[in-house]
């Protein structure tokens, strides 16, 4: 296909959800996105499940990252049912941060695409965001 | 505050150093530059050229005098060790007690409350979804959980540091619990551990509570309060360590700590309070990060600035105004997921960095820190390093065993430069309360928390298990902890049952006090919360009351 033109950004979403407010984690990897070519909604921390669902609709998101740093990846189930109840099963859910592994399979089995932890490169990031994204506006073309 | 260029009267002294530089370019071939946190360059030798000691007496002086620079009193950790004093939160009360009792028994000698996240973001344990409530702190929303958290410990007798934003809550059910026990409020002493609002707003951890005029106010009335009913508590500590947390560089931290810290005894003395008084109750906060003699220098150079400080720019007199008190906590940005009893090392040596840098207590950090909050393992070995510093490797002989060490004394010059340039742009910006205000310093340390992650990320700083030695395949992964969840849901329905029990009037009737004392400009805030507590009110009310009234923390935040 010759005729293709510039795709538009990435939406992506990066928040944190529940108790904790440490958010230099989300701050750099929101900044990486950015700087990759996406266009970043940010929040501070302490959203609630119902607020991020909301901006997602309202923002017109296609990926939402999560950083968590201190035990809130233990309520990501919860959002991730609340994104599905409000037809947003489409959008790709990436976390980042501290989540013990023992815990891990409770994330994946919720749905939640890709788990990042310290030590995870800025180019595996952009990378896994780009392919979800791509996957996202797939099905969305498919449904549409 | 450079000194000036020494006149060496040594023969052969010129000679003697071009010749080693000779020998040195010769073989190292292409020398690397190297920079410290702070962006000093840091060079491979250092000698009488760069520093001796023909200002001793102006810029070190005697350990117990002004400048302070070696130490704030005659005797340091040879005379009285310094607090061990490990910051603890989990669970709940009962679960709290447990590890404050085992803790005490392994070497502990003071106490360090921190509150589940809950308690932070200002909200009551049934307000929030019980998978969270505990993990990360000890959950403390009444008077009687505070009285658990604390059964069996002699609260005239031991140092209690409390982890209690404004309005100060904690410290409320900790007043009411020695009510209760029959302890005089005058025998009560420690440290409102994290009063310093400017550093939650700065570092992002707890602007929700209140706004930032209530928060200023708050902090007034809470000093007040303290001067005048429990004159052996700290009202204030001012914090850095959530600041290099967040990853201000250590100069930057210790520059921006010593601007609140101007803003705060700028705030007591406009509001009437005598300097010397207020300026004797202070004390610090901060993180010591890996980066060994970077972090003795700014201990030593930050002593030196605000001994300078409070005799010049505040006119006190008083030496004992001008110690430059601290706590301090070994940098958990430092430690790694990866390997993690690697981390054992790091604390060591973030250890090592505080007890040289001349600190007056300490925690040290759990080897899974990055993981989880501490298990008792990890808990019981965090305090066996402050145990095994302090009582094997003969550390204690000799005070500011350092000084006069040519790199560390140039260096703790440059930090001072370094540290006077951040609080000049500080002041410029028309002091701390005005670059908060405006985003200034929240700015400064994004930038520096990205320079950083992407020096680990290009190589230029190594961090073991990350960037190199990184292919090791047994990567040990601690348990996290996580709290007994009947436990938890009998707290919760029991603290359903105590909003019930309790005299709803009387309470109410309190709350309706702590409102009117927060519109009434001459009435004591604080002292309306304490009244609060003690009928029976739960931190969740007291803090909702305060936010409707004083307004909720409006953050400013940019990635």
């Amino acid at each position: 296909m010759s005729t293709e033109v510039a795709a538009p950004p990435a939406r992506v979403l990066v928040t944190k959800i529940g108790l904790d407010g440490h958010d230099r984690g989300s701050r750099i990897v929101a900044s990486y996105l950015r700087d990759a070519g996406m266009e970043v909604v940010y929040t501070p921390p302490w959203q609630s499940i119902d607020a991020v669902v909301n901006i997602a609709i309202q923002e017109d998101i296609e990926l939402i990252g999560v950083s968590t740093l201190a035990t809130d990846h233990l309520i990501v189930p919860q959002l991730m049912d609340a994104l599905g109840k409000a037809g947003l099963g489409d959008v790709g859910v990436i976390v980042g941060g501290i989540v013990p592994a023992t815990e891990h399979e409770d994330l994946l089995a919720a749905g939640v695409e890709q788990i990042f932890g310290p030590g995870a490169t800025r180019e595996d990031i952009i990378a896994c965001g780009l392919e979800l994204v791509a996957r996202t506006r797939a099905a969305r073309r498919a449904t549409s | 505050m450079k000194p000036d260029p020494v006149q060496l009267p040594l023969p052969g002294f010129d000679q003697e150093l071009t010749d080693w530089s000779e020998r040195y370019a010769a073989q190292i071939g292409e020398d690397r530059v190297v920079r410290n946190r702070s962006g000093i360059e840091v060079r491979p030798l250092y000698t009488p050229g760069d520093w001796s000691d023909g200002r001793y007496l102006e810029d070190l002086g005697f350990p117990g005098k002004p400048p302070y620079t070696r130490g704030i009193y005659p005797t340091m950790h040879r005379g009285r060790r310094w607090s061990q004093r490990q910051l603890i939160g989990l669970g709940t009360p009962a679960d709290y007690n447990a590890r404050v009792k085992s803790t005490l028994d392994a070497g502990g000698n003071a106490i360090s409350l921190i509150p589940c996240n809950s308690v932070f973001r200002g909200v009551d344990c049934d307000e929030v979804p019980t998978a969270l409530l505990g993990t990360c702190g000890t959950v403390v929303n009444t008077i009687t959980h505070m009285d658990g958290c604390l059964d069996g410990v002699a609260l005239a007798e031991t140092s209690t540091a409390l982890n209690d934003p404004s309005p100060f809550t904690l410290f409320a059910f900790l007043l009411g619990t020695a009510r209760r026990r029959g302890v005089p409020w005058s025998q009560i002493s420690g440290t409102s551990n994290q009063s310093d609002y400017i550093s939650h707003f700065v570092a992002n951890h707890m602007f929700f509570r209140l706004s930032l005029p209530g928060s200023r106010r708050l902090l007034l009335d809470h000093i007040e309060f303290c001067q005048q009913q429990v004159p052996k508590w700290n009202p204030l500590s001012v914090v850095g360590q959530h600041m290099q947390q967040a990853g201000a560089t250590p100069a930057e931290a210790m520059g921006f700590t010593i601007c609140s810290a101007i803003q705060y005894a700028d705030d007591c003395i406009a509001r009437g309070m005598a300097a010397d008084a207020v300026l004797r109750k202070f004390t610090f906060f901060f993180d010591i990060s890996i980066s060994f003699f970077e972090e003795v220098a700014k201990f030593r150079a930050g002593r030196r600035i605000w001994a300078r400080i409070v005799r010049d720019r505040f006119g006190v007199a008083d030496a004992r105004a001008m110690r430059f008190k601290f706590h301090a906590q070994t940098s958990g940005a430092d430690l790694t997921r990866q390997q993690p009893l690697n981390n054992i090392t790091r604390v060591t040596v973030q250890a090592l960095a505080g007890i040289f840098g001349g600190l007056q207590s300490m925690h040290t950090d759990g080897y899974d820190e990055a993981i989880t909050c501490p298990t008792t393992e990890s808990a019981r070995i965090a305090i066996a390093t402050q145990n095994i510093l302090r009582e094997e490797a003969s550390l204690c002989d000799v005070i500011d065993p350092l000084g006069g060490s040519y790199y560390v004394e140039t260096l703790t010059d440059q930090m001072e430069v370094e540290i006077e340039q951040v609080i000049a742009r500080v002041d410029a910006a028309g002091g701390m309360y005005r670059a908060v205000e405006t985003g200034l310093v929240q700015g400064m340390i994004g930038e520096s928390a990205l320079a950083f992650q992407q020096e680990v990320e290009l190589g230029q700083r190594k961090v073991v298990g990350v960037n190199c030695f990184a292919e090791r395949a047994d990567d040990l992964e601690p348990a996290p902890y996580r709290p007994n969840s009947q436990a938890i849901q009998r707290l919760v329905a029991d603290f359903v049952d105590y909003k019930k029990q309790r005299n709803g009037k009387v309470a109410q009737k309190a709350i309706d006090g702590l409102a009117r004392s927060a519109i009434a400009e001459d009435e004591n805030i604080f002292a309306a919360v304490v009244q609060a507590a003690e009928a029976g009110a739960t931190h969740g009310e007291i803090v909702a009351c305060l936010r409707a009234e004083l307004g909720f923390g409006n953050p400013l935040i940019t990635p």
